[in-house]
């Protein structure tokens, strides 16, 4: 699919970083007119992703979290977000709801979030060297008063 | 501080506000397991009126005080969540563990 925008940061993985992550991302999405709801959902997901590299990737360290968001053709975003973290021995494992190493307070549910509130999701890691997780959302076309499309 | 904790007899009320992430649950977990140890209530409420996002970290959060208040028979409680929250709560089946009140709680518990 044809690349309309791109905006690409790198971020620590301080958790301080997790609001200003969403946050910018989502504003980022605004220029494709999403709903209250979509825009929630984006944030909700990017939320997830990047906490997982600041509380797993990044576990005893502190490292580069890299966020690439793209505009596609047909309202179509692409979220990418990558970490050079301890990466994912068993993607499919690590996917499933209520899996989570980090027992006690993480309801394992991450993933499942980012599955449900996106139109895709794809995980890509290597232990030793990195996760890549790539979301991607149809933002939905409203018919603006003046009849055109938004 | 991001939670006002009020007390009516064996009804404690947590008002959580800002953005619960991971960031911000250590905290927030904080003051509601002090009020909960110190009060000892039948009935914990955790009210979401002020609370402007929610990722799975404040999922862990009601599970977390969930799993406390079980053992010692005592109850939980969800009041107004955004849809936002509720949305998240849902996904994660919390109706389960605790009631959730999308319009806050009735009378009963809470004068
Ligand atoms: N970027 C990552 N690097 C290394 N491991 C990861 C990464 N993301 C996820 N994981 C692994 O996958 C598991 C599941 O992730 P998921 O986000 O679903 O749940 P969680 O983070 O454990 O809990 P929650 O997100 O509900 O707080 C994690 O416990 C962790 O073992
Ligand atoms: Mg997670």
């Amino acid at each position: 699919m044809k690349q309309l925008n791109k905006f690409s940061m790198q971020l620590l993985s301080r958790s301080a970083n997790e609001s200003f992550a969403r946050v910018a991302v989502s504003a980022f999405v605004t220029q494709l007119d999403p709903t209250i709801e979509e825009i929630n959902d984006i944030k909700t997901a990017v939320s997830e992703a990047v906490t997982n590299c600041i509380v797993h990737a990044y576990k005893n360290e502190i490292g580069n979290i890299y966020i690439q968001v793209r505009i596609l053709e047909c309202n179509v975003v692409e979220i990418k977000i990558r970490d050079k973290g301890c990466g994912i021995p068993d993607v499919d494992r690590a996917m499933e709801p209520l899996y989570t190493t980090a027992g006690g307070e993480r309801a394992g549910l991450g993933f499942a979030v980012m599955q449900s509130f996106m139109d895709n999701l794809r995980v890509v890691s290597k232990v030793g060297k990195g996760t890549t997780v790539t979301m991607k959302k149809r933002i939905s076309v409203r018919v603006k008063s003046n009849g055109q499309q938004g | 501080m991001s939670v006002k904790i009020e007390v009516n007899g064996e009804v404690v009320v947590a008002y959580l506000s800002g953005d619960i992430d991971h960031h911000t649950a250590k905290p927030m977990r904080e003051e509601i397991d002090k009020a909960v140890e110190s009060n000892m209530p039948t009935l914990l409420v955790l009210d979401f009126k002020d609370v402007s996002f929610m990722d799975s970290s404040g999922i862990g959060l009601v599970m977390g005080r969930y799993r406390i208040l079980n053992p010692k028979g005592a109850e939980l409680a969800v009041t107004n969540p955004s849809p936002q929250i509720y949305k998240v709560m849902h996904l994660a089946g919390l109706e389960r563990l605790a009631k959730i009140e999308k319009g806050g709680m009735k009378n009963e518990a809470v004068k």
